[in-house]
């Protein structure tokens, strides 16, 4: 259940993000899920990509900090209260959120989150019966 | 003026012939008192009483920065530890700093050499003098503080920062003659016209500003918008603190003190002696002093001797102001910064060394300090709380090793420009030179 996230540091300079998109469309590498961080002087880029190994590899060898990261993929209903139920069960079990992006689709949304207990994290969530991606799903969304 | 006319304009010859006997006391001493130059001695096969001139000072061995750490803290003294009544120390690369040690009489001599350098910049008896260089282990404090007291000036030991407070007590107080680094000086003039005051509601007519290279652009600067003549002085811990040097009022050139601390200029690489007017190396040796006599100390600065007679009358021979450095020495707001410090600090967060770029500039006439450092490896965290603490970290550990603060920025990895495989480590955009 554990699926691989793409993290790459950005200076904030124009042409930085174009270099990222432009090196996985040649690659033929498709983005699912994405998302940027960011301060005064950098930011973090976040994304889920169809094949992380060769996409890590690609953007290492074009000289920038890459790292992956395992996040998890939670399915949630695209209706009020869809994700306040899935948080409470990881903040009653004291499982602090580092970060999450999400997107929706039609009725159901999907939240990336990050977490230092990522094990922990799936199997409470899995305990209350909540729907996660398994890392196939949502590299083929 | 001259607080000690005898001395200061002696007869050449006649100076270089007290040199000479104190030349050839010293190297006694150090002889029997100090195994880091006895062992050197042996090896080149000088024995004491050997040396009686001083133009056998190139038979003698350098001493450098290294050496004083090789031997830290007291290695290098010639005096029991007892007999050492005050210590004073400058940051070091690897949280070893650098120690100099003096006597009762080394205190003496200070005072002395800072009295000629505040007689010669126009300060008596009559003056308020206003310490705005820090106080504690730094010399520059407590240098001219003693010096100040010695011609019976009064003497405000204000050291740094507070720079409002600074302006009310040298408004209320009447400060005639103003010390503290050139930089400071212009950021106090600024920080008087910012308040509403006016230099007319102030008293200053002089100032003693060290510790880091100025060019005459600035001198002009500070003249003009304190109203007052800005007199540029020298020295160095190793040697003994502020008071090595220091201009006259005619501000042709720096008059060293010879009689205590005899100055050479030699190429950097091959270390051969060149004669006056040449550019190069300057070097001291110590031919009075008790706790820590030094041996042509390798100061690393650039710089031209003169021996003509100076228009104030002084014989003593005089130094250009300081042309740049042999080493890659920065000083920043009066600290001395080695790049290799830095690195230090960034080592101890990473196992691998990351490239990394100084940039120093100046700015409202202080001097700032941007560290970049490249974010690769075990350095980068895809969470931005952990990147802002590593940044903080860097601050901070930069921080409690040189004492002046650094403004860190995370860059991505090869921004910082690789010169034939070596990366760049400064860039100095204050053009001082």
């Amino acid at each position: 259940m554990k699926i691989k996230q793409l993290s790459i540091f950005l200076e904030n300079k124009s042409g930085r993000l174009t270099e990222v998109t432009e090196a996985l469309a040649s690659a033929s590498i498709n983005i699912s899920a994405f998302s940027v961080a960011d301060t005064a002087d950098y930011g973090i880029l976040r994304m889920i990509v169809n094949k992380p190994e060769q996409a890590e590899q690609l953007l290492k060898a074009k000289g920038l900090s890459v790292k992956i990261t395992e996040v998890i993929g939670l399915v949630v209903p695209n209706e009020p209260g869809g994700l306040h139920r899935a948080l409470q069960i990881l903040s009653s079990e004291e499982i602090s959120v580092e970060y999450m992006y999400a997107f929706a689709l039609s009725d159901r949304a999907t939240v990336i989150i990050r977490t230092e207990a990522v094990q922990q994290a799936i199997t409470v969530l899995q305990k209350h019966k909540l729907e996660l991606l398994r890392a196939s799903e949502i590299y083929e969304l | 003026m001259k607080w000690n006319e005898y001395i200061e304009c002696m007869d050449r010859e006649q100076l270089t012939k007290l040199q000479s006997e104190r030349l050839s006391t010293m190297v006694e001493r150090l002889y029997y008192n100090v195994p880091f130059y006895r062992k050197q001695f042996q090896k080149n096969g000088i024995e004491p009483g050997d040396i009686k001139s001083v133009d056998q000072l190139k038979q003698l061995p350098f001493t450098t920065k290294q050496d004083l750490r090789d031997n830290y803290p007291f290695g290098l003294f010639a005096v029991p530890v007892a007999d050492v009544v005050r210590l004073h120390a400058s940051s070091g690369t690897t949280g070893k700093p650098t120690v100099v040690g003096y006597t009762r009489k080394d205190l003496n001599i200070w005072s002395e050499v800072m009295a000629r350098t505040l007689t010669s910049a126009g300060a008596g008896k009559t003056d308020v003098l206003h310490v705005a260089y820090g106080y504690g282990l730094f010399t520059g404090g407590l240098g001219v503080h003693y010096g100040a007291e010695k011609i019976g000036a009064t003497v405000i030991p204000m050291s740094g920062g507070n720079t409002q407070r600074q302006l009310q007590l040298m408004q209320d107080f009447g400060s005639t003659i103003l010390a503290c680094t050139p930089s400071y000086a212009l950021f106090l003039a600024e920080a008087m016209a910012e308040a509403g005051m006016t230099v007319d509601s102030f008293k200053l007519k002089a100032g003693v500003f060290g510790a880091e290279p100025w060019t005459e652009e600035m001198r002009r600067e500070i003249e003009t918008k304190l109203k007052i003549k800005a007199i540029d002085i020298y020295g160095l811990s190793e040697v003994i603190g502020p008071g090595v040097a220091s201009e006259c009022m005619d501000q042709c050139g720096l008059h060293v003190f010879e009689d205590h601390f005899i100055p050479e200029i030699v190429d950097p690489k091959t270390l051969e002696v060149l004669p006056y007017g040449q550019i190069g190396e300057l070097v001291f040796t110590c031919v009075t002093k008790e706790a820590l006599p030094l041996l042509r100390y390798r100061t690393r600065d650039l710089t031209v001797l003169n021996v003509e007679k100076c228009s104030c009358g002084r014989t003593l021979v005089r130094m250009k102001k300081c042309l740049g450095r042999s080493d890659d020495m920065l000083i920043i707001r009066g600290v001395n910064v080695f790049p290799s410090q830095i690195e230090t600090v960034l080592l101890e967060m990473n196992e691998t060394r990351p490239h990394y770029l100084l940039i120093v500039d100046r700015v409202n006439n202080l001097d700032v300090l941007e560290v970049w450092v490249e974010v690769d490896g075990q350095l980068f965290s895809d969470e931005i709380r952990k990147l802002e603490a590593l940044k903080k970290k860097i601050q901070h550990n930069i921080e409690s090793v040189l004492g002046i603060n650094a403004s860190v920025k995370l860059v991505e990895p090869k921004t910082i420009e690789r010169s034939e495989g070596k990366a760049k480590r400064v860039i100095d955009k204050r053009k001082l030179m």
